[in-house]
């Protein structure tokens, strides 16, 4: 069996220092996999290269198989990886409803047409309200998105990125800067929309990658030191000094 | 062949010279705040108008200074008048906002000084011919271009690399965002980056009025080729538009001299060409007919091939 | 910023109603040379739709993809060129009806699209702008040095009268030609509103707002640039097919980078983030340019200061500005409004007076004769050697600007309390 994702000796430099030295990693069709890692550790960079942002010094990635190190992000989303932004990232001058529906067009093979209505596209509409009603925010369907909340945003980002459908979903720290109760719903929703879907997530908040991924991987300084279930983490000695034994300070 | 060749070079120094004047404060400019000034040839413009005036009241000597420095202070007044109140609006509006000074300038200079060409001319100390090779003479006045080009390039390459002000400017274009953190007064160092930028393309107008036209188009003569060879030379390169500045001067100047055609070519090959073509005018047009859209083809093919541009290292 | 046609996934209805507000645009159109039926306000409309096809051409680019050109008239004057040059060959005698010949002008602009917009979108900002500006050079001096195809500085010409009638109609008088052009421009505004409601015309929004994430979701920038560079050139062409429709002349003034400052200048007055602003904006300015030139040399200065003040105070344009009001319209607000406008209208009103006076004596005092020292102006005879009518003008114009500038806030303010109310205290 394949798997989703597979990192083969990743490695990236920034002029002549070494962000990421030699990442192996699989993760499996329907896991939910966390990258955690003290600030510093390169999380970001893995994350940008698996989605094509940077492009990697050495290694190569697979997504189920086919190689796709150095493809350009549009191809990558068409092969079925879909991911999130940090930063948030979304249409600010369009409405919630089109920020969806602008997700769904392409997987849902309306690609370039310039002689359909969007608005008659009964399947896209359906799935993009399918979408607003999974992320909460069928009434702000009409507002401009720049006009929205931070964490109706953050919401929104999400909602792009799984409003294509793509069965592998990579969220770059979805609950950065919420609050807890913000934190809480936001981990429900997305576990709630990786149902039966790979999903890589990087995280810094631990609470909410022991509570969501079967899986966890531990970057420190560019490598993995350790990768398991969230117990075998927690308990693992090395994680516990590198990373946790950190986040105690 | 060889007259061609020196009178050439030395055309294509002087005119390139002063294309640096230009495109280094264009280029200035825009590395620091992002603003692509389309106004900066309608300052230079202006500059070569308000020297004529000074010219006719006090006489030349006191424009070449008064008059840059007015274009200087119009220039500062428009960044801190019009430009920092657009920068909010992103610099797709900026460029816009340029572009409406830049036409508002041209319509005024025809408001005051008509649609006519207006008599700028060298001193009367300079209009003799410096000195005459092959029975062509070389006149003194572009010498003194050549030589204010020359000193303004030295100043400016001093300036930039052993003061203060110019360290921090040298910071600036290759770090924008770090050098506000550094407690430097950004607003003002744009404003009088502005200013200087201004008077730099002021000055090129007043040397360039008289030897080459004082007339309400000389900024659209200009303008578009300064843009050309910031983008020929790499965006945000002060190396890459002295570079581009000569060769760009260099081709004009050259294919001026050129008098052959597609037709002359393939004759010599021994291939002739139908008369009746519809593509005739590919044939029969010389170089030198097709000198004026040179750079605009130089500039499609560096996109192409080269997106950095010659020395630049942001892509296009 | 936020109203860019607003959306609703749920419309229905028939093809009749769906589209009531474009039958009704027809017929209007198709109407108005029953009002305005002189030759010269004939002219103007023909010179109108034109300059509404164009200008809407050009928002496909800026306004829904974020993309500034400066050389956008490239593809208006290549039309205009292909067209003619298409009316001379038919007027030797094969079928081709005159209403097709701007067909001609719209492929030359879709094809020099694809061939310019293949190596510029890229990227959009300040990038694309002077690669636009670039070609548009390009283009408007070759078409000075290729003189066989755009006959130099005469331009070219034909005879429209010669082209195979249909119908017995020979498009002899501008009537006949308005109504040609005029069908052209709602069938071109209509496919324009269109694309924009297409997977490919939502994405250019996308594109222009964040073309990052467009990336992510599976859309090429470049591409989704391209389609809608291909457009804009496209619709373009048309407008330039029936410039020379009307003209019967093309030259190189269609294609140059004034006719580009022109359609972006219209198009920004009237409002690039609407899909009607450019409409407005080319109505505007084509009266603007048509009742001033009546009456002053400068307008086109004072068009360069509506432009300039639009860039800095109203960047959402004449459109903008109407589409502030009209929730407060509908609250039944308006009135509220009066006051306070009046309040700043009268200052800045004498201020405009103001700069006008300075700007028309200026004027005059470089086109004036010899011993010429007196100026008609507002009804009122001048001396402009005297510093009576100098300082009148400057107190007026500084004035009237420190007063506008001092209420602007309490203006402001108000109109704020008013769409505040409009809108049920829900943010804007």
């Amino acid at each position: 069996m394949t798997a989703a994702i597979e990192l083969v000796d990743l490695r990236k430099s920034f002029g002549s220092t070494e962000i990421i030295r030699g990442v192996n990693l699989e993760v499996g069709e329907g896991e939910r996999h966390a990258v955690i890692g003290p600030n510093g550790a390169g999380k970001s960079t893995l994350y940008n290269l698996i989605t094509a942002k940077y492009v990697p010094t050495a290694g190569r990635i697979r997504l189920r198989g086919q190689d796709i190190t150095a493809r350009k992000p549009y191809e990558i989303n068409r092969m079925g990886l879909s991911r999130s932004f940090q930063v948030t990232n979304i249409f600010p001058r369009m409405s919630v409803f089109e920020n969806v529906r602008c997700g769904a067009l392409w997987a849902m093979n309306y690609r370039y047409s310039f002689w359909q209505d969007v608005d008659r596209l009964d399947d896209v509409n359906e799935r993009s309200l399918q979408i607003l009603n999974d992320i909460g925010m069928v009434p702000r369907a009409d507002v401009p998105a720049g006009v929205l909340s931070y964490a109706e945003q953050r919401a929104l980002e999400i909602g792009i990125t799984i409003a294509g459908g793509a069965n592998v979903v990579l969220l770059d720290e979805p609950t950065a800067g919420m609050n807890r109760s913000e934190t809480d719903q936001t981990v429900e929703l997305v576990r709630r929309i990786t149902e039966n879907k790979t999903l890589i997530m990087v995280e810094h908040d631990m609470s909410v990658v022991f509570g969501l991924a079967d899986r966890i991987s531990v970057l420190v300084y560019g490598e993995i030191i350790a990768s398991g279930p969230p117990d075998e983490i927690r308990g693992n000695p090395a994680v516990r000094e590198a990373y946790l034994g950190a986040e105690a300070d | 062949m060889l007259e061609l060749i020196v009178f050439s070079l030395l055309n294509g120094l002087v005119y390139g010279l002063l294309l640096f004047m230009l495109s280094s404060g264009l280029t200035l400019i825009f590395s620091m705040m992002g603003v692509l000034n389309f106004a900066h040839a309608s300052l230079y413009m202006l500059g070569a108008y308000l020297a004529y005036t000074i010219s006719l009241k006090i006489g030349f000597w006191p424009g070449l200074i008064i008059a840059p420095l007015l274009v200087g202070v119009v220039g500062a007044l428009i960044e801190r008048y019009g430009l920092r109140n657009v920068h909010r609006y992103g610099h797709v509006a900026e460029l816009i906002f340029t572009f409406g000074v830049a036409f508002l300038i041209e319509e005024s200079v025809q408001l005051v000084w008509g649609r006519q060409n207006v008599d700028y001319r060298e001193p009367e100390i300079l209009s003799f011919p410096l000195f005459t090779l092959w029975g062509t003479d070389f006149p003194a006045y572009k010498a003194f271009m050549l030589a204010i080009s020359v000193a303004i390039f030295i100043a400016l390459l001093l300036v930039l690399t052993r003061s203060r002000v110019g360290l921090i400017i040298q910071a600036a274009i290759t770090h924008p965002n770090q050098v506000a953190m550094l407690g430097h007064n950004v607003p003002l160092v744009f404003t009088g980056v502005f200013g200087v930028g201004s008077a730099l393309a002021g000055l090129a107008g007043v040397i360039a009025g008289p030897a080459l036209g004082t007339f309400p188009g000389m900024a659209a003569v200009l303008g578009s080729i300064v843009f050309v060879v910031i983008v020929v030379g790499g965006l945000g390169s002060l190396a890459g538009a002295f570079v581009a500045s000569l060769l760009i001067g260099m081709l004009q100047t050259f294919a001026v001299a050129v008098d052959y055609s597609l037709e002359d070519l393939f004759a010599a090959v021994g291939i002739t060409t139908s008369k009746t073509s519809a593509l005739i005018d590919l044939y029969t047009v010389t170089v030198a007919q097709i000198g004026p859209i040179l750079p605009y083809l130089l500039l499609v093919l560096i996109l192409i091939f080269r997106p950095t541009g010659l020395l630049g290292k942001r892509e296009v | 910023m936020s109203a860019i046609a607003p959306t609703s996934p749920r419309t229905g209805g028939t093809f009749l109603r769906r589209n009531a507000i474009w039958w009704v645009a027809l017929l209007f159109v198709l109407l108005l040379p029953q009002v305005a039926r002189s030759g010269t306000s004939i002219a103007v409309l023909n010179q109108m739709c034109i300059m509404v096809i164009f200008s809407l051409s050009y928002n496909m680019l800026l306004g829904q993809g974020g993309m500034l050109s400066f050389g956008h008239a490239v593809y208006f004057g290549l039309g205009g060129y292909f067209t003619i040059h298409l009316m001379k060959m038919a007027s030797g005698g094969f079928f081709m009806p005159l209403p097709l010949v701007p067909l001609a002008g719209g492929l030359a602009g879709l094809l020099f699209g694809l061939l310019f917009g293949s190596f510029s979108t890229n990227r959009a900002g300040t990038v694309f702008a002077m690669i636009s500006l670039g070609i548009g050079e390009m283009i408007a001096a070759s078409s000075l040095i290729f003189v066989k195809f755009s006959g130099g500085e005469e331009g070219i010409t034909a005879d429209r009268t010669d082209l195979t009638s249909l119908f017995g109609i020979r498009f002899r008088s501008e009537v006949d030609v308005y109504y040609l052009i005029a069908a052209w421009m709602v069938l071109s505004a209509w496919l324009m509103y269109r694309f924009s409601r297409t997977p490919v015309g939502r994405m250019a929004n996308a594109v222009r707002d964040n073309p990052e994430r467009a990336e992510f979701v599976g859309y090429s920038q470049k591409h989704v640039r391209l389609l809608s560079f291909m457009g804009a050139g496209f619709f373009a062409g048309i407008a330039g097919g029936l410039f020379a429709v009307n003209y019967e002349i093309v030259t190189e003034e269609t294609v140059n980078l004034v006719s580009s400052g022109t359609v972006l200048l219209q198009s920004y007055i009237g409002g690039v983030g609407f899909f009607a602003g450019p409409i407005v904006g080319a109505i505007v300015y084509t009266l603007l340019q048509t009742l001033l030139s009546n009456y002053t040399e400068i307008w086109a200065f004072y068009v360069g200061l509506i432009f300039v003040a639009t860039v800095m105070y109203a960047p959402t344009g004449l459109t903008g500005i109407i589409m502030m009001h009209l929730p407060i319209y509908r609250a039944g607000k308006l009135r509220s409004l009066a006051l306070p406008y009046l309040r700043i209208g009268v200052p800045a009103l004498c201020c405009t007076i103001g700069v006008i006076g300075l700007l028309e004596l200026l004027h005059f005092l470089s086109v004036r004769a010899v011993g010429q020292s007196t100026k008609r102006l507002f009804w009122l005879t001048l001396n402009v050697e005297q510093p009576f009518a100098w300082i009148i003008f400057s107190v007026l114009a500084v004035g009237g600007f420190l007063v506008a500038r001092r209420v602007a806030p309490s203006v402001l303010a108000a109109w704020e309390a008013a769409s505040l109310h409009a809108f049920g205290g829900r943010a804007r």
